[in-house]
């Protein structure tokens, strides 16, 4: 099968792969790119693990083919701290917010995508919006305290 | 780094310190099972049957070996003979013999180039089936009249009469039943069920395997327990264990399901086909639902005698357990013992019967067996309680098990802390908030025995003088960080100068897995009584450069002291100087403790949950939820409110929505997770946590295990909400809405 040349950029890089035109974009990042941080739970855009951020938008990497991320930006967990730690990345590991740490990439880009839109969210509105994302290990209180608690240090006010 | 209010006088231990892996977790550098690969590797795929249980009449691997770049494919022909026992079990579940027994069951597998080829190939090869009727329901299983699904499964202890599909029976018990009954003021009797459900592990099983013509190789693979895949892996391909050399990666969650082996070996033996090329093999989440670690179903009569003061006088249980189409895998034999734990009742009487049926090999999941056992028992509990009008901790302190007890499964409970969690519980203030409409509270206790296990840890001093720990049981929740901060407060220096490693199978003995809330308790342990070794060394060093008796040497605060005032005036010799000098005094300093471990504390919890269900959609929703448990010591606060929220966050999916459900072809209609629903955020309340410790005797630190008890008593504690919210109980899980609404209507006449 012919394979498709695609051109993008990942985490502000220039990126290009030849993808098979089935392939998704979580295994051209994993496979093609070397950037296994984004994880499958699923492959079916049901748990949230494979979670990225393109042209700004939240999507399931699993759902998206490769050839579609042509031209697009790409934003995955490997792009999410500088030389220090994202306030959320820091404020999972002093509130245990993970135990296996398997949908912890999915969630952290998930909260960033939601801290980006709303700096100052409910409980509610933090549960909604990770509910696309299973975590199988904590029950889900201390990740909402880690995202409460990074907003909070984020708006400037920890 | 705060230190909690702990009366035990520790320096870092109950301390919550970050733990050591948690900067690659959140960065995406901890490499899973699927993250591994290797330069030449092959991609696999695995055939599985369609079909609940099937004869197979040929398999035609022709056209898939036909496709340019598939490298080799597998089947049963390729595996040797002559096994027996649960080897066979492991590889007539690795890949089918004659006959598939399970809808999922693994048929043929396929190595290629890339995985998308793999998958291919995997469609070419063509099974011809021979369909068998089936049965999938643990009672349909045992009636008269249902299919065989294998001859002659059933051992010298089932009695005469039951069906052949009955693989086993247990019984045992205590006192006078009849004269417990007799002298009860009401005896209740009710049949509870539940479904089976999933460990739900987000990482999906995935492994590299390399195997030479030689019969030696090497794996990568997320698992609890390495030497597990070795041993079994060794077995079902007929090679000696030495020649495999099993590394862990990062496990995605496990819950007792990733102790054993399900596709390991066939990577190994497409791999020994392909020349030696390393084969990776990663599961679907629809390969993981339909043929891996399930729980057994479960149908339990439960039978209770009790006063009007609430004493219960006598307890009876019967269960009936599926673990699917393999003998040993259902959890009878904790099931039962777990059944009457948390009391201390005179006379009691325990039945069960394993059964198999068309479904895949079930794994452990959780306290396995636990949390039926507590649905059924707890369940009748309550609905006594509320029957005359008493409060269902009061009960519970009043026939619950002490220190001392003789426990309901045979051995005396030595320190014990149910009593403490109910005292707890019933002291906390959800306990007491006031119910509105449609608004119901559970209570139930829950137990699990906790487990020692095969244990081998290794220590080095570092020329720095740091430590590192090399430890065989895989880290899920935290424990390199808890095991570190046991090691540091021995030493006596600080956390971030303790290294813990979980290394691969050459570098210690063998190690169970991380299974039964053995890791931090066991290799625990053992890593202090390394860490013991290493001080008496540096002890002895220390005493050779003063000249004095190493006996007059005394450890404290990371250095060697002279023991007293006859010992001499030395200057204490921290462990940085010790080691830095290690190689001219003697060489490398280094501890090593290997050991079955004892000294098990059982551990005992008690949940409060108040729900509300919409009376027009039967749906429920959990108001607040609150664990508490005996941690015996809390090492790390947090990843022990972790267990408990995890376990218990589980338990509220098992009542609520999770089940396997087949269809009438003995298919598994919902192998994906929308369809099998694990709670997500949006569906839950934060899980107040309370740490009761009562330190177990048998633990240098009091460490009892935190892991699984947290799972056991959600089951009944929702239905006893459920039933206060309603006035309807229900005795079968899941609470699912349709589920729940008819039984509104049926309570309403």
């Amino acid at each position: 099968m012919t394979k498709i040349h695609v051109t993008t950029t990942v985490n502000g890089d220039p990126a290009e792969f030849l993808a098979d035109p089935r392939e998704t974009l979580l295994d051209a990042l994993r496979d093609q790119l070397g950037l296994t941080g984004t994880k499958e739970g699923c492959g079916t855009g049901d748990c949230g693990a494979c979670s990225v951020i393109v042209d700004g938008v939240l999507v399931c990497s699993c759902l998206m083919l490769a050839a579609e991320a042509e031209g697009k930006t790409v934003e995955t967990i490997e792009g999410m701290a500088g030389e220090e730690l994202h306030p959320l990345q820091r404020q999972f590991i002093e509130h245990a917010a993970l135990q296996c740490g398997f949908c912890t990439p999915g969630i952290l880009v998930a909260a960033k995508a939601l801290l980006e839109r709303n700096p100052d969210p409910t409980d509610t509105e933090i549960r909604y919006w990770l509910a696309g994302n299973l975590c199988r290990c904590t029950g889900y209180d201390k990740i909402i305290r880690a995202v409460q608690d990074a907003a909070a240090e984020m708006r400037g006010a920890a | 780094m705060a230190k909690d209010e702990l009366k035990s006088g520790y320096k870092l231990i109950g301390t919550r310190p970050n733990r050591p892996d948690g900067l690659d977790k959140v960065t995406g550098r901890a490499r899973y099972g699927a993250d591994f690969s290797l330069p030449g590797m092959l991609h696999a795929a695995v055939v599985r049957s369609p079909h609940a249980h099937a004869r197979i009449k040929n398999i035609d691997v022709s056209k898939a070996l036909a496709l340019d770049g598939v490298k080799a494919v597998v089947t049963r022909a390729d595996l040797p003979t002559g096994l027996s026992g649960e080897d066979l079990n492991l590889q007539d579940n690795t890949l089918a013999g004659d006959r598939v027994l399970y809808d999922g069951h693994a048929v043929a597998a396929v190595a290629a180039t890339s995985a998308l080829l793999a998958k291919d190939a995997a469609r070419l090869i063509a099974v011809e089936y021979e369909i068998l009727p089936h049965v999938t329901d643990v009672d349909a299983a045992m009636a008269p009249g249902a299919p065989v699904i294998r001859e002659g499964v059933a051992d010298y202890s089932v009695p005469e009469g039951m069906h052949p599909n009955v693989a086993r029976y247990m019984a045992f018990g205590h006192g006078d039943l009849e004269a417990g009954l007799a002298a009860a003021d009401i005896v209740r009797e009710h049949t509870y069920k539940t479904e089976a459900t999933h460990q739900g592990y987000i990482e999906p099983h995935a492994c590299v395997g390399q195997m030479g013509e030689d019969g030696r190789g090497e794996m990568w693979v997320c698992t609890q327990g390495h030497w597990y895949i070795r041993r079994m892996c060794a077995a079902v391909l007929g090679i000696e264990a030495a020649n495999l050399r099993v590394t862990p990666s990062e496990i995605g969650g496990g819950f007792g399901g990733k102790t054993t082996i399900f596709i390991e070996p066939l990577a190994l033996a497409l791999s020994k086909k392909a020349g030696g090329r390393p084969v990776k093999l990663v599961m679907t989440r629809s390969e993981v639902l339909r043929a891996t670690g399930p729980t057994a179903s479960a149908s339990m009569d439960v039978k209770l005698g009790m006063k009007r003061d609430g004493t219960i006088t006598a307890g009876q249980v019967f269960f009936r357990m599926q673990g699917g189409a393999f003998v040993g895998m259902s959890p009878i034999g904790e099931a039962l013992p777990c059944a009457f734990a948390c009391y201390d009742i005179p006379a009691l009487k325990h039945e069960a019967v394993e059964v198999i049926a068309n479904r895949p090999k079930a794994a452990a999941y959780r306290a396995p067996g636990s949390p039926m056992a507590a649905f059924a028992v707890e369940s009748l509990v309550d609905e006594m309680c509320r029957e005359l009008g008493l409060d269902p901790i009061e009960v519970r302190l009043k026939n619950g098990a002490k220190n001392g007890s003789r426990s309901s499964y045979g051995p005396d409970y030595t320190v014990i802390g149910l009593q403490e969690t109910l005292e707890a519980a019933k002291a906390h203030p959800n306990y007491k908030v006031p119910l509105g409409p449609n608004q119901g509270r559970g209570v139930a206790s829950g137990f699990w025995f906790n487990h020692g296990g095969e244990t081998s840890v290794s220590l080095a001093v570092g020329e720095d003088g740091t430590a590192t720990v090399s430890i065989g049981t895989p880290d899920i929740g935290g424990s390199r960080a808890s095991i570190g901060l046991m090691v540091a407060e021995f030493l006596g220096i600080p956390y971030e100068n303790v290294r813990v490693s979980v290394v691969e199978t050459g570098a210690l003995g063998v190690n169970e897995p991380t299974h039964g809330s053995r890791a931090t308790f066991a290799s625990g342990k053992a890593a202090v009584e390394a860490a013991r070794q290493a001080v008496a060394e540096m002890c002895r060093r220390a005493a050779a450069d003063w000249g004095i008796d190493p006996d007059a040497v005394e450890w404290k605060d990371g250095a060697a002291h002279p023991a007293g005032p006859n010992a001499g005036k030395f200057p204490p010799m921290s462990i940085g100087e010790i080691g830095a000098k290690m190689g001219s005094t003697g060489g490398p300093i280094s501890g090593h403790h290997e050991v079955t471990a004892e000294g098990v504390g059982a551990s005992f919890g008690t949940h409060v949950v108040d729900v509300e269900v919409d009376p027009e959609t039967g749906r429920t929703t959990v108001l607040r939820y609150l664990v508490v448990q005996d941690a015996g010591t809390a090492i790390h606060p947090a990843y022990v409110e972790g267990q408990y929220q995890g376990g218990a966050v589980q338990g509220i999916g098992w009542a609520l929505n999770e089940e396997y459900v087949y269809g009438a072809d003995g298919r598994l209609q919902n192998p994906v997770f929308l369809d099998y629903r694990v709670p997500v955020a949006s569906d839950l309340p934060m899980i107040d946590t309370v740490i009761v410790e009562v330190p177990n005797p048998g633990h240098p630190y009091g460490v009892r295990g935190v892991g699984e008890t947290g799972i056991t008593p959600p089951l009944p504690a929702i239905a006893a909400a459920v039933a206060g919210a309603t006035g309807a109980r229900i005795r079968s899980l899941p609470l699912s809405p349709p589920k729940v609404l008819a039984a509104i209507k049926a309570a309403k006449g």
